[in-house]
């Protein structure tokens, strides 16, 4: 608390400092300048042209922000992060200051790729490779959003919304996940950079699968993403975020937020797949991704269904969360968290019930390997006019190897009787003998544990859209190799 | 095919295999018998290639290579299969995954093309009819919630599929009834042919009344003591195994 505090005057007396000088940041920089005070948060609103309500906004994060505690219930041990030791917003880079090709990549990254069966081209852009030709990709986008733009679907960059749709940005950002609702979203609030925004008009269904793979051009939106999206009556639409490449990113602090919104017998599936850097095998250099995401349900019969596979980052710290607000309600989250090496994760969901009749559904498989931790850690919660409301919970932890952690963490609040509550939690470890058993049938030790993983983790993994259902998969045996032998 | 020469092996420190001779030629079937503790499944472990099971000394050939210093899976590959005692089980992946996986593992290391899902189906189907197994085995996963019975029926239809040159059933005959001593008996009888061959490991004489032997060795103390036709096995289920109870001279 002491060292928190102490930052914090630090913090206060530099900006007192710079406002001697006033406002001296230059904006045709494509930096802005390293460590955050008032004038970054000004820096970034005006670089994006904002609105005055939503600079202050960013601004009422901010000064919010100096005051909150950093969390500190997730069991992750991590130095105390620098806040003044980042960039808070930088252009993309310019193409000389890219790799010019994909031998100046590093060679492990180009294997991975390999691995996952990425086309060339594509591993490009992943690695942050200068091209200079016209993706596919960026094409395709455009072809969708006419498409979308038919149907009167909005599909945009959260920075395009807030210059074209600003009544409903105003009106739905924050209203899920209030600035000051944790230290780490109340950061993204005050400095967020880009995300998405996705808006389905009363009684549309989304013909197509929304990606951010789509955007994969726009560069720079992972540090402080920030996503919403709103589900008007009787529409429905499925999200997918993130690739299971893995994504080069130079900062290392990640926070993100992202918001849902249902209305009546509206549904949102939202789909990740995050495969941020690691870290080396000391745990050196990775990301630290903390991500604030909820959603609300705020219609009757409406539903929102989280699906998550989490396999990246050094530290992960995500609670995906439904507020049951609606009568008849569903609350989904499925997740599958994969930690090998030093990875800490700490992850779950909450699931609150308000609304009669709710249900609420928890699958969660947490693999940990090498010296990892892994933590399930999740709150079903019912309000005292929550009557009939159910919810059904599976937390399965699998070790591999004998260096590594997993817990789970459930905590049950009701405060209605007619509420039922189901808990199920196992944990177990790869035998030996399941491993003698594939290899005798002639597969190899390290693919004996991808399958051994897959078969654990099915049920979660049959939630996501096809086509990243299989991806997944072999990301889930990449991701634990170099655990077993 | 399979050629056992003055083989010592170890587990933990413990000395089980004291210089097994033992040589099995192309289409033949032998049974190895003995009472427990004698090494039968040491034996089995060993030419299968699991850790822990440290050849000390001798060697295995098959098929004229040397296989003592192979990975299991290498040797999967090579073409030894061995049906377990206790058949493992692994929720969540199908038998068909499986099946898919361990057979194209096989012809990668072999060299040959893999299955794509097409070819690979037709041919399951092939084997599942050819054995009388119901497909919807196909769906389940490997061994989990299985009786007794159908997990070794699956080790007979992994048998069928993989196609060994050598197959070792290791007490595969443990705990299972009448009838599905017969299942398991028939299946194997449909996979004999001259081109392979089958070693069969088992405590009791039954399972030999289904599957008949060309030899009969008797295993105990880690040696073989006696070695003899199918008759050898009624006599041994006669008078039992205190003949052998002894330590070697």
């Amino acid at each position: 608390m002491a060292a928190t505090l102490e930052t914090v005057e630090q913090v206060k007396s530099l900006e007192m400092e710079k406002y001697k000088y006033g406002f001296v940041t230059d904006i045709e920089s494509d930096k802005a300048p390293k460590g955050l005070s008032e004038d970054t948060v000004r820096f970034i609103s005006a670089k994006k042209n904002e609105p005055e309500w939503l600079l202050e906004w960013r601004l009422k994060a901010y000064r919010h922000w100096l005051t909150m505690p950093e969390p500190t219930w997730g069991k992750l041990q991590h130095a105390p992060i620098d806040y003044q030791d980042s960039y808070y917003y930088a252009a993309p880079k310019s193409n000389e200051d890219r790799p010019q090709s994909l031998d100046e990549v590093d060679p492990e990254l180009l294997k991975t790729y390999e691995k996952l069966g990425i086309p060339i081209r594509e591993q490009e852009v992943l690695a942050g490779v200068a091209v200079d030709y016209v993706f596919d990709s960026v094409s395709v986008a455009t072809t969708f959003r006419e498409q979308l733009k038919e149907v009167g679907v909005i599909f945009c960059s959260i920075s395009d919304a807030v210059q074209e749709y600003p009544e409903l940005v105003k009106k739905y950002m924050g209203s899920v996940v209030p600035y000051g609702d944790n230290k780490h979203a109340c950061l993204n609030s005050a400095v967020f950079t880009d995300g998405s925004f996705v808006y389905i008009p009363k009684g549309v269904r989304c013909p197509m699968e929304l990606s951010t793979y789509f955007r994969i051009n726009e560069l720079n939106t992972g540090q402080f993403e920030r996503t919403l999206i709103v589900a008007d009556e009787g529409s429905y639409v499925s999200y997918l975020e993130g690739c299971t490449a893995p994504m080069r990113d130079e900062n290392q602090l990640h926070a993100a937020v992202v918001e849902l919104v249902t209305m009546d017998d509206a549904e949102i599936k939202y789909s990740t797949v995050q495969n941020w850097y690691p870290g080396d095998a000391e745990g050196k250099g990775g990301i630290y991704n903390f991500v604030t995401k909820r959603g609300i349900c705020r219609g009757k019969n409406s539903k929102i269904s989280w699906t998550q596979v989490e396999t990246g980052s050094a530290i992960t710290w995500k609670y995906p969360s439904c507020i049951l607000q609606g009568d008849n309600s569903v609350g989904e989250f499925y997740s599958v968290a994969i930690t090998n090496g030093r990875q800490q994760a700490d992850t779950g969901t909450k699931m609150i019930h308000l609304g009669k009749n709710t249900t609420s559904r928890i699958i969660s498989k947490g693999i940990s390997a090498g010296k990892s931790q892994n933590t399930y850690r999740g709150l079903v919660r019912v309000s005292a006019k929550a009557e009939g409301a159910r919810n059904f919970t599976q937390c399965d932890s699998l070790l591999v190897g004998d260096t590594c952690g997993a817990h789970t963490v459930p905590y049950i609040e009701s405060k209605n009787r007619s509420a039922r509550l189901e808990h199920e939690a196992t944990t177990s470890k790869i035998s030996e003998d399941q491993l003698f058993y594939c290899r005798q049938r002639g597969i190899s030790e390290e693919d004996a544990v991808g399958l051994v993983v897959n078969g654990f983790c099915r049920e979660v993994l049959q939630e996501l859209p096809m086509e990243f259902a299989v991806e997944a998969q072999k990301l889930v045996s990449i991701s634990l190799e170099g655990s077993v032998g | 095919m399979l050629e056992i020469k003055n083989l010592h092996a170890e587990v933990e420190g413990k000395s089980i295999l004291k210089g097994i001779n033992l040589t099995i030629n192309k289409g033949e079937v032998h049974a190895i018998m003995g009472p427990n503790g004698s090494g039968k499944s040491t034996l089995a472990n060993v030419l299968a290639g699991r850790d822990d099971y440290e050849v000390t000394q001798g060697s295995i050939f098959f098929d004229g290579k040397d296989i003592s210093e192979l990975e299991p899976e290498e040797r999967a590959g090579e073409g030894i299969f061995l049906a377990f005692q206790y058949p493992v089980e692994i929720p969540g992946v199908t038998n068909t995954t499986f099946l898919k996986e361990a057979l194209n593992a096989q012809r990668k290391y072999r060299g040959e093309e893999e299955l794509d899902g097409m070819e690979f189906v037709k041919m399951l189907r092939g084997k599942t009819k050819e054995l009388g197994i119901k497909d919807d085995m196909l769906k389940r996963a490997v061994n989990v919630g299985f009786s007794g019975g159908e997990k070794k029926r699956n080790d007979i239809l992994q048998m069928a599929v993989l196609n060994p040159k050598l197959a070792v059933l290791d007490e595969t005959d443990s705990g299972l009834d009448i009838d599905a001593l017969r299942i398991v008996a028939d299946g194997v009888n449909k996979l004999r042919s001259e081109n392979n061959a089958i070693l069969v490991i088992t405590h009791y004489q039954r399972l030999l009344n289904y599957i008949v032997p060309d030899q009969v060795h008797v295993l105990a103390h880690g040696e073989i003591r006696r070695s003899g036709g199918k008759e050898l096995a009624l006599e041994l289920e006669e008078k039992g195994y205190a003949d052998y109870s002894g330590e070697a001279a």
